[in-house]
């Protein structure tokens, strides 16, 4: 009888667990962000990408049966949607927040769109690790079964902040950045430039979705993301636009998107609608706390329409 | 002389008609192109469009209904846009301004039913303005970026609905889709005679034409517009952009606030999940598209809502799912994004230049 002697542990336990599995899709997508936003252009579409990465994953994964070629469909039509943010982008006098909407709804609707025969069948999915072994608790075992992908997420970050700061193609990024200018001086081509980081952000973004479809929950359905995109959009700010405060900032509201769930598992099933919205409301405040009117956020590239 | 000025004039509003119409007609093209790819004729997209639209008097009353709510979740994208904000939570205005309007007729059960529909208007769009206001504030006093806290806002007021219909006011008979108890047909707001379109195409219409008014024809649009074009003038000048901030967000939450209302008192008799139908998404493309002017803001709508209304008709004659209005919404909203590019370089609609 664990289950009873365990008692309120449970919960903790849950939340854990929780963390580990819901906070992958925001890890990709606020990696994928941040190097969108350190070359000076913001993103606002990635829901889109996120959902459409989802699709394809799942539908590669359902026709070929295998649910990496689902990860690298997803990461391609993640790609190609940064490709069109970006190209329209590039024409003069046009707004990349707005672009960014209208992404979101294009591709979520294209999603729903292509997906629709997908709603039925089942796809195989991608595996996980147990790291649980050596426990007997259930509760335990369940919450330490990691899934690959995280454990990619998690190397990618450190990778990420040495590449931003140390190797020549972060220099290059975070020039076109700090300084359109600069970069037009150094010989680069600012939209070139941007285009390259809005593609690789995409293509972050669908390695996120592809999460959600072959991962937790699991399927694709029509309700499958709900917001996890602009959330993790926000979470960039939060993460002072640094890929390991991401990696942080992503656990953190993986365990709060997490808690409703780990309570109605020991019975509090009250208000568990509510707790849906632990994650934006802790955006939210986070937001509010950090954020100030008065000066630039430390960190945000000097190039960003949002903050200027 | 005269003439000539009014030639001007007349050239540079061209602008503004002519070029949204090539981004829709572009729109269309890449959508025909894109349902061609799944074996469907284009020709018989476009018809059925127009059929399911304009085509006969039962599809304008449905183009009409859809086209109410458009109008005032539209205004609360182009009055922000005034000031040079960006919300596009009209979603989340909209559900707490049916939630306010549902709670209210709940509680006057009994009172007359024009006190009740008065009373349901104001509680739905007092919630919704403040909702909005709460964006425009945290914008203008913390700094937090107005677009993605509006967006949060949308899914923090979908949540306290589900919270509300599947708990604390759930009506136990409403099994399958958990709602709230009826307000009673005695509180509807009924259809304008000879139609079936309801009233709340009116209230959208007069609406946008006080937006309108109170943008372009009063001291305080003025001073809106001068903020929105530049915050530092606007305080040099004296001009407290913190309160215009709030009374222009509370009025945009209104107006979609009053859109939850209305489909509310006119469409559904209760608050359930079906509320939350893209309306608010919908009319962020609609103000987009009409530039921001709250006038021009009617006959989008109307587009948007025709749009809208021909979905059910694809989806029975042409076998295409119900998520191809999405698909052609998206087309548009791009195309319309990318012709802001077009402006300025057609000499033809350049002041002083003959023909």
């Amino acid at each position: 009888m664990t289950e009873t002697a365990l008692g309120w542990w449970v919960v903790p336990i849950a939340v854990l667990g929780g963390a580990l599995r819901v906070s992958t899709p925001f890890l990709f997508v606020s990696l994928g962000e941040c190097i969108t936003e350190r070359s000076g252009r913001i993103n606002l579409g990635l829901e889109g990408n996120l959902v459409m990465g989802a699709m394809c994953a799942y539908g590669t994964s359902y026709l070929t049966g295998s649910p990496w070629l689902g990860v690298l469909a997803a990461a391609m039509s993640g790609a190609l949607l940064g490709l069109l943010h970006a190209a329209i982008c590039g024409l003069p006098r046009v707004n990349d927040i707005a672009v960014g909407i209208a992404l979101m709804l294009f591709g979520t609707g294209l999603a729903f769109f292509l997906g629709k025969p997908l709603i039925e069948p089942s796809a195989p999915i991608l595996p996980a690790i147990d790291f649980g072994w050596w426990s007997d608790i259930p509760q335990v075992r369940a919450a330490l079964r990691i899934n690959v992908l995280f454990l990619i997420g998690v190397a990618l970050a450190p990778l990420l902040v040495w590449a931003l700061a140390s190797s020549r193609w972060g220099l290059i990024l975070r020039t076109a950045g700090e300084s359109a200018d600069a970069a037009r001086a150094m010989g680069y081509s600012v939209n070139a430039i941007r285009m390259r980081a809005t593609m690789l952000g995409g293509a972050l973004a669908g390695v996120g979705g592809s999460f959600l479809s072959l991962y937790y929950p699991g399927s694709w359905n029509e309700g499958l993301s709900s917001g996890q995109g602009i959330t993790a959009v926000a979470l960039v700010i939060f993460a002072r636009w640094n890929p390991m405060l991401c990696l942080w900032a992503s656990l953190l509201f993986g365990g709060a998107a997490a808690l409703g769930p780990a309570l109605q598992s020991v019975g509090v099933s009250q208000g568990y609608y509510l707790f849906n919205a632990a994650p934006y409301v802790l955006t939210l405040l986070i937001m509010v706390i950090t954020c100030s009117p008065k000066r630039t956020l430390v960190g945000a590239p000097a190039e960003l329409s949002i903050t200027k | 002389m005269l003439r000539a000025a009014f030639l001007d004039r007349l050239r540079g509003t061209a602008e503004y008609i002519v070029i949204p119409l090539l981004a829709l007609v572009a729109a269309l093209i890449a959508f025909g192109i894109f349902v061609a790819l799944f074996g469907k004729n284009p020709l018989d997209l476009y018809f059925y469009m127009y059929q399911g639209a304009f085509g006969t008097w039962f599809s304008w009353q449905n183009t009409l209904t859809r086209a109410a709510p458009l109008i005032l979740t539209a205004l609360c994208t182009a009055l922000p846009a005034q000031l040079g904000l960006v919300i596009i939570g009209g979603e989340g205005a909209l559900l707490m301004g049916a939630l306010a309007a549902t709670s209210t007729a709940l509680l006057l059960q009994g009172a007359p039913a024009l006190v009740v529909q008065m009373a349901m208007a104001l509680a739905g769009m007092t919630v919704g303005g403040a909702w909005i206001a709460l964006s425009g504030g945290l914008q203008h006093y913390r700094g937090v970026n107005e677009t993605i806290s509006s967006l949060l806002l949308v899914y923090i007021a979908l949540a306290l609905l589900n919270h509300l219909v599947e708990g604390p006011m759930r009506d136990p008979a409403s099994l399958n889709k958990p709602s709230t108890s009826e307000i009673g047909a005695a509180n509807m707001i009924g259809t304008i005679p000879g139609t079936d379109v309801h009233w709340g195409l009116v209230f959208g219409i007069v609406a946008a034409i006080l937006a309108y008014l109170l943008i372009f024809h009063t001291t305080f649009g003025f001073a809106a517009r001068i903020a929105g074009g530049n915050v530092r003038a606007a305080k040099a000048v004296g001009l407290g952009v913190g309160r215009l901030v709030l009374i222009v967000c509370f009025l945009a939450g209104a107006a979609a606030g009053l859109a939850g209302m209305v489909e509310v008192a006119a469409v559904q008799g209760r608050t359930n999940a079906n509320l939350a139908a893209g309306y608010g998404f919908t009319g962020t493309l609609v103000a987009f598209l009409a530039r921001h002017n709250p006038l021009a803001v009617i006959p989008v709508a109307l587009l948007l809502g025709g749009i809208n209304a021909s979905g059910g008709l694809l989806q029975r004659r042409l076998g295409l799912p119900d998520a191809s209005v999405l698909v052609l919404q998206g087309m548009i909203f791009v195309s319309v994004l990318a012709s802001e590019t077009l402006y300025g370089r057609f000499r033809i609609f350049r002041a002083g230049v003959r023909p």
